[in-house]
């Protein structure tokens, strides 16, 4: 559907470790560390104009993708593309330009903004920082745009104000506005929207969709796949570190094709009661990432795996129910292809994005 | 189920807190409602409208900071009238809650088999070896391994400590549960874990439940009825498919078009604005500044609350034929 639009970000085969100590005795003893693998082969294009939503549940490693994307936390392996140049290994320095570029949005408008500082002082902040606008007119008149652009208007009415006199709403803009400031490429927003109330919602949501519309290139982390579903051009599904399936957003939630997804669309809570289907409960909780189960991940809660899906781990591959030929989904028996031994996790030149 | 009797049934129930200065916030304003044995009540709406302030009122659990008026029956009895006389020897007893955030609330040192067994032996429902029991028991019945009852909160998942949460306030066995949004930070699969758990609980225990939510949704798949608060009133109440096929306030109805729906396809539209000050009078109906069908009378006069259909009421002009000017 991106055809003619230009590639802005490119993740390709994306690995990021943490190292965690084993606990007291662990350490008195001098046991090594453990490892969480918090992402393990990630691969997902984001072109101009285009949303991402990167869904699953807590500890799936989708906020550990991002703040690899961002270069906030460092990757062990794989390669990260921005406008076709690598920025995987670049150092801290070499890092400022770009981070102009790539700005976060976080969770918590709360948390986010700093309670001493107004409105002007939270936005001019970034531009102080960049070294960017000359003198203090260009650089009220950038903050004022930028409050514009976030929703807030007329600035005047908001830019002398302290964070605690801003509703949940309002801040999360103020947030966006600090990022917009700076004339980004891409926003990558971690759960931006969960802390708010379902009334302001839909307000910061269409906010980041019209910036899509303008061309900018969003990467939403969300736990929520109905609010994926209406926002996203893609969804990519993760589960303990691996996207398990990748596809256009309406085809994700209407022809789910690996059996974790297909789960998790029927625990999602509808609107109307008359159209409540029965929930297919996986018993238990995602694995701890330290412990990854051998072959395919998902197989000891998955309701339809067989006996070989205990030792192959599968790659991304066009499912054979798949209605486009962009969806792909890891799963030997909806998708079968070679292991992700063979062709890595995101399968054999398969299109992305 | 609709023939029997309700098992709690609140009237007119006000609450105020008071505030630094001279002045007090009306949190709840004038809120009625019955609920019968086995029965799902959701109660949703925006942070702020009170919906944990009145069920707190009905458990009696208010600071001291906070005046009640109104009167709340629990199985007949009115568990208001003489204060907390009146209303302790119902509390964990007779009705019970589950709070919003239990399941990080646990004390840390403590196992989480003696913390639910601190209210038996409190109230002398069991006490020594037979509490022990019957913590085994409540563990099973809420789906954790009875042998866990030995160990502490860190060792139990996110999920698992939401199921001790809602084993401790079964532990006095009450006819009641109330419970404070006890999905909200959890996982979609472990929330309809615990979704089906109560479900299951009003079920087969004959549980009258109040599910407290801010999540439409989760109200729509689990309960029979549904209670939508705004400011401090309930603005309407009816079966939960009659609310949402035929609402019939503005606020019901917006509050649906604001919640992404997995297959919808409608826009998701947001609602102007935020909810009134509490600590100030409020003129008119309280959601006239935000609403997008108010009419002349909106601002200045308060709504009668009407029977819309039986079992269904409303607290909007919009369905009043007393009101002269209609809007066109
Ligand atoms: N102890 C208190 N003292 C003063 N005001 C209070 C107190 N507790 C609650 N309030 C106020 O009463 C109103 C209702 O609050 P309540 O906590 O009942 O809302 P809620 O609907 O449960 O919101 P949420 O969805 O955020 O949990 C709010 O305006 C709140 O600020
Ligand atoms: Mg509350």
């Amino acid at each position: 559907m991106s055809a003619e639009r230009d590639t802005l970000l490119e993740v390709d085969g994306l690995v990021t470790r943490y190292r965690v100590p084993r606990g007291v005795l662990g350490a008195i003893a001098r046991r090594p560390k453990e490892t969480v693998h918090a992402v393990e082969g990630v691969s997902f294009t984001i072109a101009t104009g285009q949303m991402v939503a990167l869904v699953g549940e807590s500890g799936c490693g989708k906020t550990s993708t991002a703040q690899t994307v961002a270069r906030m936390v460092d990757s062990e392996g794989g390669a990260i593309r921005f406008r076709g140049r690598e920025i995987t290994q670049l150092s801290a320095r070499s890092l400022r330009p770009l981070r102009r570029e790539i700005q976060m949005i976080y969770q918590d408008p709360y948390e986010s903004l700093d309670p001493r500082f107004t409105v002007r002082d939270t936005i001019e902040e970034p531009l102080l920082v960049h070294r960017i606008a000359r003198g203090k007119e260009e650089r009220e008149q950038k903050v004022r745009e930028a409050l514009v652009r976030a929703g807030l208007s007329p600035p005047e009415l908001f830019i002398d104000r302290y964070p605690h006199e801003l509703s949940g709403g309002q801040r999360q803009r103020v947030a966006i506005a600090a990022s917009l400031v700076l004339d980004p490429k891409l926003l990558v927003a971690d759960e931006p929207v969960s802390m708010l109330d379902v009334s302001v919602r839909a307000g910061i949501l269409a906010l980041l969709d019209g910036l899509r519309k303008e061309g900018m290139g969003i990467l939403m982390i969300t736990h929520d796949l109905s609010t994926a579903a209406h926002f996203a051009d893609r969804i990519a599904v993760m589960y303990l570190g691996r996207i398990v399936e990748e596809g256009p957003a309406r085809e994700v939630v209407r022809n789910p094709q690996h059996p974790y997804t297909r789960a998790l669309i029927t625990v999602v809570p509808k609107r109307d009661p008359r159209e409540q289907t029965t929930p297919q409960i996986l018993t238990g909780e995602t694995p701890n990432p330290i412990r990854v189960p051998p072959g395919c991940r998902f197989h000891p809660r998955c309701p339809i795996a067989e006996p070989q899906c205990s030792e192959v781990d599968p790659s991304l591959q066009r499912p054979r129910d798949a209605a486009t030929p962009d969806h792909r989904a890891a799963c030997i028996i909806t998708a079968p292809g070679p292991s992700a031994d063979e062709v890595g996790p995101d399968g054999d030149g398969a299109p992305h994005g | 189920m609709s023939t029997r009797q309700p098992i709690l049934r609140a009237e007119d129930l006000h609450v105020w807190f008071d505030l630094p200065g001279d002045s007090e916030l009306h949190a709840v304003q004038g809120v009625s409602f019955e609920l019968r044995p086995g029965e799902r009540m959701g109660l949703v709406g925006e942070s702020g409208c009170g919906k944990t302030t009145t069920i707190l009122a009905l458990m009696g659990l208010l600071p001291a900071s906070a005046s009640v008026a109104g009167r709340v029956h629990l199985e007949g009895e009115d568990i208001l009238a003489k204060g907390e006389e009146s209303v302790s020897p119902h509390r964990w007893k007779d009705i019970a809650m589950v709070f919003q955030g239990a399941m990080n609330a646990f004390n840390p040192v403590k196992t989480i088999g003696s913390q639910i067994a601190e209210p038996m032996e409190l109230h002398g429902t069991a006490t020594g070896r037979a509490a022990r029991a019957q913590v085994r028991e409540l563990l099973e019945l809420v789906g954790i391994s009875g042998e866990r009852a030995e160990r502490y909160p860190h060792e139990f998942s996110g999920g698992m400590r939401q199921r001790a949460a809602i084993a401790l306030a079964l532990a006095c066995e009450p006819h009641v549960l109330l419970a404070d949004e006890p999905t909200t930070a959890l996982d979609v699969m472990v929330q309809a874990q615990i979704l089906e758990l109560l479900v299951r609980l009003t079920r087969d225990l004959g549980l009258a439940m109040i599910l407290v939510t801010h999540d439409l949704p989760v109200v729509a798949q689990v309960c029979d009825r549904a209670a939508v608060m705004y400011a401090g009133e309930i603005v309407e109440m009816g079966q939960m498919t009659t609310i949402y096929h035929d609402p019939r306030h503005p606020y019901t109805r917006m509050l649906f078009a604001a919640t992404p729906d997995l297959l919808g396809d409608e826009d998701v539209l947001s609602i102007p604005g935020a909810p009134p000050r509490l600590d100030h009078e409020i003129v008119g109906c309280p959601f006239t500044p935000r609403c997008d069908s108010a009419f002349a009378p909106c601002p200045t006069a308060h709504p009668r609350r009407l029977e819309v259909a039986p079992g269904h009421e409303a607290l909007c002009h919009l369905n009043d034929h007393l009101v002269a000017e209609r809007p066109a």
